[in-house]
């Protein structure tokens, strides 16, 4: 094997990160996601990121009530649920409490925001050194696929039978940009998993979101668009192609800020 | 160290925590309660604490809710709309095992538009809310109960790991009296190895992880988890606190608690210098409510009257408690001096009702 090929390798599929092993719940976890589900993707570039940072366990993650929320039990770390929404809020108080460590959140876009908006700017007014990390599945995955403020205008959720109608539940939020509005945030991006090439710069997004909080710039937001098959009603590989096609084109890939510091 | 100063009783809420070695405030502002926030955004910083201000009372809460995860001693105020926007939070610490002290500075109602005193919280704190958790709630009436009060809190909540709600009111809060700031020494608790702290694994080994203790991934069964909830209430029945005041031989007995229960205590030695048996059950824990001591007293043709700043909710707890065997009667918000919502009850008011029932 060439030496590129190896590292091609580790890098997208092989070896589980150190972050990712040795957890009681890792052979049920995967049991809770539905197939072609990305989100443990994300656990996983949570992981490497942290393992490449050298920060290895020394982080604690907030979690949050949904899908999402089940990565809590995979990573080898402190850990802490929140209740739906207010992980920015715990999030805030443990960084204050241990402000030596790395504190981040995972939340899904319903929790984050729309039942989380509040603690989510709250948090980003504050310019807390915090990270938060949003999947972005367009709709409320546990619930059933409802509406979510993400849901693409015209798509048919469990809510939204005749698809969203702008006249009526309004447009899609972009909360990348938004958070890159906020004085206080010093990095903000929006990656997606659905190509390889991508994925990787989702993870290059998420370490240096981390790298903002550990270098105590500001608070640091990354989105990451992920496959719902399930609730989008097909398979996981069309659901890859529906992102590229659909998805992609409303909410834009890239950083949106990156500052070292913030006067 | 001893200091003595004059304070008002939200002061003594901040004093009282800060000698509790409380090391975080979160906190909405809101009347009556803003002299609690404004005292620790000052005296906190100054001692190496944490003071944020959130951007709502649900952010103060689940703050309260990620400092309690972190080990330390934390807290927040509010008064009653804000107490409205805390209960989610306040189940799911009770769920998560998570010690922490809410103090609820009561004002009127219902709804949340006006300011003024009231006791018209009671059944929301002292019943608990989403999820049918329970919490030990206290109940100062004077400024410096209110500083021994918030120590006493901390102590339980750590020693329980379950949220304590201090129970204040508007006039309570606002009143000045001579306050004696110290330290009390309680029981040494043990360490909290339970906590997070983002350092790698911790002594044992492993990591911890905090919240609701019935998440899908819980290792035990939900009703190993309800038992051990059951025991957990069970054993905090035995911080039942309560003063009797005359009750020796008297024919009516008033309970009251807060500032209803200063008014009360006049009221009976007015009623002792006519010659009338009158007497004074004060709860200082309200939940758990002294039901024995007032069931112990029924009876033999005594009466009581349950003296609160509401339409009756304590009153309910009185009746549960004498079980049919006294009649229980109730001096309300209706007993105010003045219709306005400045209106207090006064002695005199009660002394008239006492003189009704004997
Ligand atoms: C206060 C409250 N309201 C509603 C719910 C029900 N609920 C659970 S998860 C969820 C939405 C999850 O959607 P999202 O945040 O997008 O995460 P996903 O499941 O898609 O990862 C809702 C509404 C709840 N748990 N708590
Ligand atoms: S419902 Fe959607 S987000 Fe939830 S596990 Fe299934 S695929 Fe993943």
């Amino acid at each position: 094997m060439s030496e590129t090929t190896k590292n091609i390798t580790r890098e997208v599929v092989v070896e589980k990160p150190l972050l990712l092993r040795g957890e009681e719940w890792m052979d049920i976890l995967w049991d809770l996601f539905c197939p072609g589900c990305q989100i443990p993707l994300v656990g996983r570039l949570i992981a490497e990121s942290l393992e490449e940072l050298g920060v290895g366990s020394n982080a604690i993650m907030v979690g949050c009530v949904g899908c999402t929320g089940i990565l809590i039990a995979s990573l080898t770390m402190d850990r802490v649920s929140p209740a739906h929404g207010r992980g920015p809020d715990v999030a805030t108080a443990l960084k204050r409490v241990h402000p030596d460590t790395v504190v981040y959140t995972v939340q899904g876009d319903g929790d984050c925001i729309a039942i989380g908006a509040g603690p989510l700017i709250g948090a980003m007014t504050r310019a807390e050194k915090i990270t938060v990390i949003m999947v972005n599945n367009t709709n409320y995955g546990t619930t059933g696929g409802q509406l979510a403020p993400t849901t693409l205008i015209g798509q048919v959720t469990s809510t939204t039978p005749k698809g969203r109608n702008p006249d009526l539940e309004g447009y899609p939020v972009h909360t990348a940009e938004l958070a890159a509005t906020f004085k206080g945030t010093a990095y903000s991006a929006r990656g997606s998993l659905h190509t390889p090439a991508e994925y990787q710069r989702t993870k290059k997004y998420i370490r240096t979101a981390f790298q903002k909080q550990i270098e105590g710039v500001g608070f640091s937001f990354v989105e990451v668009i992920t496959a719902c098959a399930v609730n989008w009603h097909m398979t996981p590989v069309k659901a890859l192609e529906w992102i590229g096609e659909k998805v992609v084109p409303e909410f834009p890939l890239g950083e949106f800020k990156n500052v070292t510091h913030i006067k | 160290m001893t200091k003595r100063i004059l304070a008002e009783g939200n002061e003594a809420v901040g004093w009282g925590a800060l000698s509790a070695g409380c090391k975080c405030f979160f906190g909405y502002p809101i009347t009556p309660q803003n002299e609690v926030m404004e005292l620790l955004a000052k005296e906190l910083p100054e001692r190496g604490g944490v003071f944020v201000q959130s951007q709502c009372e649900t952010g103060a809460i689940n703050m309260l809710y990620g400092a309690a995860a972190g080990g330390v001693r934390a807290m927040t105020s509010t008064a009653s709309p804000g107490w409205a926007l805390m209960q989610e939070g306040v189940s799911d610490m009770a769920a998560a095992n998570l010690p922490g002290v809410i103090v609820v500075v009561q004002r009127i109602g219902p709804g949340v538009q006006r300011v003024e005193h009231a006791q018209m919280d009671y059944n929301s704190v002292t019943k608990g809310g989403v999820g049918g958790y329970k919490t030990i709630v206290l109940a100062p009436s004077s400024v410096q109960e209110t500083h021994d009060f918030m120590q006493l809190a901390f102590h339980l909540a750590d020693k329980y790991r379950h949220p304590v709600i201090v129970l204040s009111e508007g006039i309570l809060g606002h009143i000045i009296e001579p306050l004696e700031i110290k330290t009390i020494d309680f029981e040494p608790l043990p360490e909290k190895d339970w906590a997070v702290a983002g350092h790698g694994p911790h002594r044992d080994g492993k990591f911890r992880e905090l919240g609701p203790s019935y998440h899908p991934l819980y290792d035990g069964t939900y009703l190993n988890y309800l038992n051990a909830y059951r025991e957990k209430y069970k054993a905090m029945q035995s911080e039942l606190r309560y003063e009797e005041y005359k009750t020796r031989g008297a024919k009516v007995i008033l309970v009251a608690y807060g500032y209803c229960a200063r008014v009360a205590k006049e009221a009976v030695d007015m009623a002792r210098a006519e010659g009338l048996k009158a007497g004074l059950l004060r709860p200082i824990t309200l939940w758990p409510f002294p039901s024995q001591p007032l069931r112990d007293k029924a009876g033999r043709g005594r009466k009581f009257i349950a003296v609160e700043d509401s339409l009756g909710q304590m009153v309910d707890d009185v009746k549960a408690a004498v079980e049919g065997k006294s009649e229980v009667c109730l001096a309300d918000v209706t007993f105010r001096h003045m219709p306005s919502e400045e209106g207090m009850i006064l002695p005199g008011r009660l002394l008239q009702e006492i003189r009704r029932l004997i």
